[in-house]
């Protein structure tokens, strides 16, 4: 590297106040970004709450209750894409964390180290597929899959479910779920990863001399000192499936309604979003109400994601919370 | 109970294996010249009285490089402000703050930062409703905190001896900053914003709400322009044949740029790891 610091050190000497005047410059500014990125969140969320005011100020709170979504008597309610948003979500989360999981005990205590990196790789590869490719795999192989074969055979054995009954169509809220539950898998078992390769070696030790077997050491040793980092991973990932939009819109169905069946379609907040803002015109109600909805999600999110990186961090202690 | 752990990591890679087969061998047959140069052709299903018109997604292609380029733009400068921010003057409850909520941001859902530029543009701009400049803008949100947070971890990797030899020689702090902590810190800011494209390059929901899309070349950036993702999304669900042709060639092509720059991320790090590790 070049030194050009023997001009600047003269610089300074003979004009300290100048320099003093760059250095509070260059840290305004620095801190202007920095202070920019908070703004940027409350701005946000305030836009979303102006553009959302036509339907804020004529259904109010009970807007949230209502499942009733009617562009032509102009009645909008939530219930139904909150309503699709949580059981997608849920069954992401029944179906992906326990593979998460698996693969984070596999990785960080029994894996060889030789092929503990490039497993790592491969699982976050699953991460690098954009959501639309997603989409497009789960329309052509993983709805015919689950249609033609998954959901008859969970019918046949399960139909007594009123979750397992009704007609089965091809996109639905059960097809939503399995796709995000494959979603989630690279996010959580990341995260879980990384809390149980933040345990002590001693804890594991501790374990087998007691007389542990190898996966008593690593239920009583491992997992449970991790418990808590093991939680924020699998609130990031319902933080994941909560918002995920392209996957999800393809393959759920979009129908307005709310369905006990897992069979039928439905929405979800942020499918019809996805499907209705562009064709909102500005300032109606109607797309008051889907920008509401965006609010909704945005909330409901920060929290999930607050929440998440409080117990993320407060476990990693320390050591700065990883990005993902 | 190894043999569950080790049917989960097999349980997961089924999905990767069927997605990546399935992205490979259905784009491969329309990649070919005319898929890089054509712009969408009149939709059409092979039967016995129709010859189809292949065409391409080279106006999609550079749509996602133009929307790429913007976001890079607007999102690098800031992002990489306030990393200095976080890493250099990192103390205190107000740098807390804004590093964990540029940790939040990255969480929120992306069509919720589509929704608000969309919304904004609303608000500023009634007549437009579709921009190249919105849709930049859009993606510019998802990764501003996130390259801030990525620059900031590569210049705490720059030793504290580095800063304090400069500044022992009489250097301003703002000097030390960019002549010396940003050069030594470059190789792992270059990874954050690959890392960055990377995570944009694939996004659809945002762009459906701000790019809009369009059938036609176009660099203009107040007009609507087309995606690759948009294309995707557009072209999955028509029963035409050579419109779900197309949509399979641009995931192909999607995915590689995506690995590309993840792979290309990732060996800047390497590169980077090892050159310490002879210097150490």
């Amino acid at each position: 590297m070049a030194f050009p610091f023997r001009r600047d050190a003269r610089r300074a000497r003979l004009h300290p106040t100048g320099s003093s005047w760059g250095d509070a410059l260059f840290r305004a500014g620095s801190g202007a970004a920095g202070v920019a990125i908070l703004v940027l969140l409350g701005l946000i969320a305030i836009v979303l709450a102006l553009n959302a005011f036509p339907s804020l100020r004529t259904f109010g709170p009970g807007f949230l209750a209502s499942s009733e979504w009617n562009p032509v008597t102009n009645q909008f309610g939530a219930l139904p894409f909150i309503y699709g948003t949580v059981v997608t979500s849920a069954l992401a989360l029944l179906l992906g964390v326990p593979i998460s999981l698996g693969i984070a005990i596999f990785v960080s205590e029994l894996a060889p180290a030789s092929i503990r990196v490039p497993l790592t790789y491969v699982v976050e590869l699953l991460a690098a597929v954009p959501s639309v490719v997603y989409g497009l795999w789960g329309i052509y192989v993983l709805v015919p899959l689950l249609a033609g074969y998954v959901a008859p055979a969970l019918q046949g054995s399960l139909g007594f479910l009123p979750i397992f009954q009704g007609a089965i169509y091809g996109t639905n809220l059960f097809t939503a779920g399995v796709i995000l539950a494959i979603m989630i898998i690279p996010t959580v078992s990341a995260v879980t990863r990384d809390a149980l390769t933040a345990v002590p070696q001693n804890q594991r030790e501790a374990a087998l001399s007691l007389g542990a077997t190898r996966w008593e050491s690593i239920r009583i040793g491992v997992l449970s000192y991790a418990r808590s980092g093991i939680f924020g991973a699998v609130m990031l990932g319902l933080g994941r499936a909560f918002g995920e939009t392209m996957a999800v819109t393809m393959v759920i169905g979009n129908r307005n309604a709310i369905s006990v069946s897992w069979f039928a379609p439905a929405q979800t907040l942020s499918s019809i979003i996805a499907n209705s803002a562009r064709e909102g015109v500005a300032g109606s109600l109607e797309l008051g109400a889907i920008v509401e909805l965006g609010l909704v999600l945005m909330l409901v999110a920060l929290l999930i994601n607050v929440f998440a990186r409080l117990m993320v961090w407060r476990f990693l202690g320390k050591q700065e919370g990883g990005l993902e | 109970m190894a043999a569950l752990a080790l049917a989960c990591v097999a349980l997961a890679l089924v999905p990767l294996g069927s997605i990546v087969y399935t992205v490979v061998v259905r784009g491969a047959s329309v990649v070919n010249p005319e898929f890089f140069t054509q712009i969408q052709p009149i939709p059409c299903s092979p039967g016995p009285n129709s010859t189809c018109v292949q065409g391409g997604i080279g106006n999609a292609i550079v749509g996602t490089f133009l929307l790429l380029g913007l976001s890079s733009a607007i999102a690098i400068p800031l992002g990489l402000l306030a990393g200095i921010y976080l890493a250099e003057y990192g103390k205190g409850p107000l740098v807390f703050a804004v590093r964990f909520f540029a940790d939040v941001m990255t969480g929120l859902p992306s069509i919720v930062m589509g929704l608000f530029i969309f919304a904004a543009f609303q608000l500023a701009f009634p007549g437009i409703v579709f921009s190249a400049i919105a849709g930049g803008l859009a993606l510019a949100v998802i990764i501003i905190p996130f390259v801030a947070r990525t620059s900031e971890e590569a210049l705490r990797l720059v030793p504290g001896s580095i800063r304090e030899a400069a500044l022992a020689l009489g250097v301003p702090k703002y000097r030390v900053t960019v002549r010396v902590v940003l050069s030594s810190a470059r190789e792992g800011i270059v990874t954050g914003a690959l890392l960055a494209m990377a995570r944009v390059g694939g996004e659809t929901a945002p762009l459906l709400l701000t790019a809009g899309g369009n059938s036609f070349y176009s660099v203009r950036l107040d007009q609507p322009i087309a995606a690759m993702s948009l294309v995707i999304y557009n072209f999955a669900t028509t029963p035409y044949a050579n419109w779900n042709a197309l949509a399979w060639g641009a995931a192909l092509l999607l995915v590689l740029i995506m690995l590309g720059l993840s792979i290309a991320a990732r060996f800047l790090l390497r590169h980077r790891f090892h050159e310490q590790r002879i210097r150490g």
